[in-house]
């Protein structure tokens, strides 16, 4: 911003009614905008926020006075399709730590939006590493945690806006759906989704008195038979984490049961049931690739984003949850190593940009660079999956939010 | 066994190496035009591909190796090689990731959890098969230490950092008394010798350099802290993690300290990692400072411990100085420089084949070769389960079954 003033006072150029990040150019020798073929040579202007011209050098005139970007490679804004950021913070003390609440096993009602720290250190380190759109929330770790919503990296309150205030219902099966409590339920996987079908089914007759209860005696409104119902009417969908085959299958069948929309996550062991995944037609955002290997996830593989691209299931990838040190995962990284155990490398840069906003809904936003859609890009000084290649730029609604322009 | 590497392209920084011959130890090495290949050896062609020295991890929990107990703070009569599994899947990972020599501690919840264990990831059935021994015929390994929140617990466990210290300072006293009565009862046949104590026999290894001091520590003044011991005991020490490094460097390097340091993918996950920086390995490298790195492996996964060398690099660590810490370093801090660490005609034959550029993402570790055997091919089955993961890829080694039909 103070570069811009500068900029402007030295040309001379009056501000009056024109805001300071209206325009902006972003050269590129690789645009990869996922949409089409990458472009060599790529120019991307950017007017109010968002993408208003994108095309190669040859075609596209940078007007006087621009500020301009350059990067070896451009890609759109980056998403992580699943993560806690923001909800469990940088220090895992108890006092950062809102991604379960475990005095109960289901509770939809939670909503994310009343648990967000935009100011967490961490959705600044992720936003450096050209992470610009989130879907966080309530994590894995209770059978149903709460609710998640989706929004931009460089918010730095709710009230700033996102993308979907309450994206998805979360909830975890296997493992991580158990209570930490052994004398209280479920405290076993059988025992989870009886508890989870009775909820659906309450939920269920919930709906039906609101629409078929006369006046006066409608039933007393419930948060959490109101969340539940969401999902019912297939207004959201649930994300159920699942890494066992068996708790997969379980999810497969729920979903059958009660016709909710599933997306998959985690999905250790997806390989194991690929078929019925394929068949269900669910979507999966996969377990990040270099997930610590344990419990229900000691048969995970880093080929799993690999194997869904061949299978033609749509997937994502994710940061996912971590416990402990690292606090969390950079879904940048977890992509280049799906790169490297065999997704061709553009599925896997879909895997955090296009893919991951189709699942999430929000492709008529972001996940591409497109004429129209909002104005989030990451610049790159390399290959953006390698070990060395620096983010030397981020762009969010055409504001640069790191890196410097000329 | 002999090998031969061409590639096409010499990056002479790195530490690659054109021809290689080797039984158990390395008997020539240099560029084909120096080295004939003598008459009827072995060739194993791998044209192409990159040679390097065998990785070396300063810091790993490889094997479900334990510690001490809940009984106190301080335990240094405990042995982690008591507890090893060596068919742990792990181990196996570790020989996917290409690390050949291996520091197994236990670990950091105590002021002192126990004996380390300095391993070679030979292919061996007991813990035995894979031993270092000294030239005294003693095995060879070190302690481990900790101090600030891990080792801090009810008591009879410290509850602050000064009493951290004053525990350690007195166990140091005590071990100091009893050498001396050791000596005087050597020197004076009518003066009893104390009682055997096994853990002031391991104290007083470390008081007389033979058993090397690793000591977990992050935070600058618990860096500090150490070294201030170092100064008053004057035992052998290797830093561990030592997160907040690029804080005290200089006063590392005054001490003379080598380090072993750790890259996670973000800060933060425990209160003391919140400044971890990858800028440690730079201004370590900077000041002159012996600087090796470690997985501690489950934090990280084995398999993937060049990419802490590349992190280092991507923060301004050069690519000599971070190779050199993934195999040199590690090798001087175990006071094992003569035997392993690098390609040099007299070494153990301990080396990595890959397919690349060590700090590229996409190279993949072929073989990991120790003392002349190959213990991990990519191109064998079950070893690509454990580098890639999927179905079995948790579950412990079964027993070689080589013998049971005979």
């Amino acid at each position: 911003m103070l570069i811009r003033l500068v900029t402007f006072c030295l040309t001379g150029i009056v501000l009056a009614n024109v805001p300071l990040s209206a325009q902006l150019a972003v050269k590129g020798d690789t645009v990869y905008t996922m949409a089409g073929e990458a472009i060599s040579n790529g120019v991307i202007l950017i007017e109010d926020g968002k993408f208003s011209s994108v095309g190669s050098a040859g075609d596209i005139v940078i007007p006087d006075g621009w500020l301009t970007l350059s990067a070896v490679v451009v890609t759109p804004g980056l998403i992580d399709a699943h993560t806690t950021v923001g909800i469990s913070g940088l220090l895992n003390q108890a006092h950062d730590q809102e991604q379960v609440e475990k005095s109960a096993p289901i509770q939809p009602e939670l909503r994310a939006i009343d648990a967000y720290n935009a100011r967490d250190e961490l959705v600044d380190w992720v936003r450096n590493l050209g992470i610009t759109t989130i879907h966080t929330g309530h994590g894995p770790g209770a059978l149903i945690s709460g609710q998640t919503m989706i929004l931009k990296t460089d918010r730095k309150n709710i009230s700033d806006g996102t993308l979907n205030p309450f994206a998805m219902i979360a909830g975890s099966l296997g493992q991580g759906g158990l209570s930490k409590d052994e004398k209280k339920s479920p405290g076993t996987r059988a025992k989870t989704i009886a508890l989870l079908r009775a909820d659906l089914i309450k939920a269920g007759e919930y709906l039906e008195k609101l629409e078929k209860g006369e006046e006066g005696k409608k039933p007393d409104r419930n948060l959490r038979l109101e969340a539940l119902g969401e999902v019912l009417q297939g207004n959201i969908p649930l994300l159920l984490t699942a890494h066992r085959h068996q708790d997969i299958g379980a999810a497969l069948r729920l979903a059958e049961e009660f016709g909710f929309r599933l997306i998959l996550d985690g999905a250790s062991e997806a390989h194991l049931i690929i078929n019925d995944i394929k068949d269900a037609g669910v979507p999966v955002i996969v377990h990040p690739t270099m997930m610590r290997a344990g419990g229900d996830k000691e048969n995970m593989t880093m080929e799993m984003a690999a194997i869904l691209d061949r299978e033609g299931i749509p997937f994502a990838l994710q940061s996912g949850f971590e416990s402990y040190v690292p606090k969390t995962r950079v879904v940048l990284f977890e992509a280049a190593m799906a790169a490297a155990y065999g997704l061709a490398f553009e599925s896997a840069l879909g895997s955090i940009t296009i893919k991951a906003a189709e699942i999430l809904e929000i492709d008529d936003r972001v996940g591409s660079i497109e004429v129209g859609k909002d104005a989030d890009l990451a610049l790159f000084d390399g290959d953006p999956f390698e070990y060395v290649t620096h983010c030397t730029a981020v762009v969010i609604d055409g504001e640069l939010v790191k890196g410097a322009a000329q | 066994m002999t090998l031969i590497h061409r590639r096409d392209e010499l990056r002479s920084e790195k530490i690659l190496q054109d021809r290689l011959f080797a039984n158990d130890k390395i008997e020539m090495v240099g560029s084909a035009d120096q080295v004939d290949i003598p008459d009827g050896v072995e060739v194993v062609d791998v044209s192409g591909k990159v040679i390097m020295p065998g990785l070396i991890c300063t810091h790993s929990h490889i094997g479900q190796g334990s510690g001490g107990d809940r009984s106190g703070p301080i335990q240094p009569e405990v042995r982690v090689y008591d507890s090893i599994n060596v068919r742990d899947a792990r181990m196996e990972k570790a020989r996917a990731g290409g690390i050949t020599t291996v520091n197994i501690m236990p670990g950091s919840g105590h002021l002192l959890s126990g004996q380390t264990i300095y391993l070679k990831l030979r292919d061996g059935n007991k813990v035995e098969d894979l031993f270092i021994y000294n030239e005294d015929g003693s095995l060879a390994g070190g302690i481990k230490m900790a101090n600030a929140t891990n080792s801090r617990k009810a008591p009879p466990f410290p509850g602050t950092r000064a009493k951290s210290a004053s525990l350690v300072r007195q166990q140091y006293i005590k071990a100091r008394e009893y050498k001396a009565k050791l000596l005087a009862a050597a020197e004076d046949p009518k003066k009893k010798a104390p009682d055997r104590d096994l853990g002031m026999e391991a104290l007083v290894e470390v008081l007389e350099g033979k058993r090397v001091v690793h000591h977990h520590t992050h935070r600058h003044d618990d860096i500090l802290t150490v070294l201030r011991l170092k100064k008053e005991f004057g035992f052998r020490l290797v830093l561990q993690h030592v997160s907040e490094a690029w804080k005290v460097a200089e006063e590392i390097a005054a001490a003379d300290v080598p380090c072993s340091i750790i890259y996670l993918d973000s800060p933060g996950g425990k209160l003391e990692a919140r400044d971890i920086d990858w800028r440690n390995g730079a201004e370590l490298e900077r000041l002159g400072v012996l600087t090796g790195f470690h997985t501690d492996d489950g934090v990280t996964d084995s398999r993937w411990f060049l990419r802490s060398a590349a992190f280092a690099v991507r923060a301004g660590m050069s690519e000599k100085a971070a190779l050199f810490g993934m195999t040199m370093a590690g090798a001087k801090m175990l006071d094992l420089e003569d035997r392993t660490g690098s390609l040099t005609v007299g070494k153990d034959a301990d080396f990595v084949i890959l397919s690349g550029d060590p700090l590229s993402v996409y190279t993949r570790i072929e073989e990991t070769w120790v003392e002349g055997q190959k213990v991990f091919d990519l191109d064998d089955p079950q070893d690509r389960l454990w580098a890639n993961g999927g179905y079995g890829a948790g579950t412990p080694r079964t027993l070689q079954l080589c013998c049971f039909d005979q």
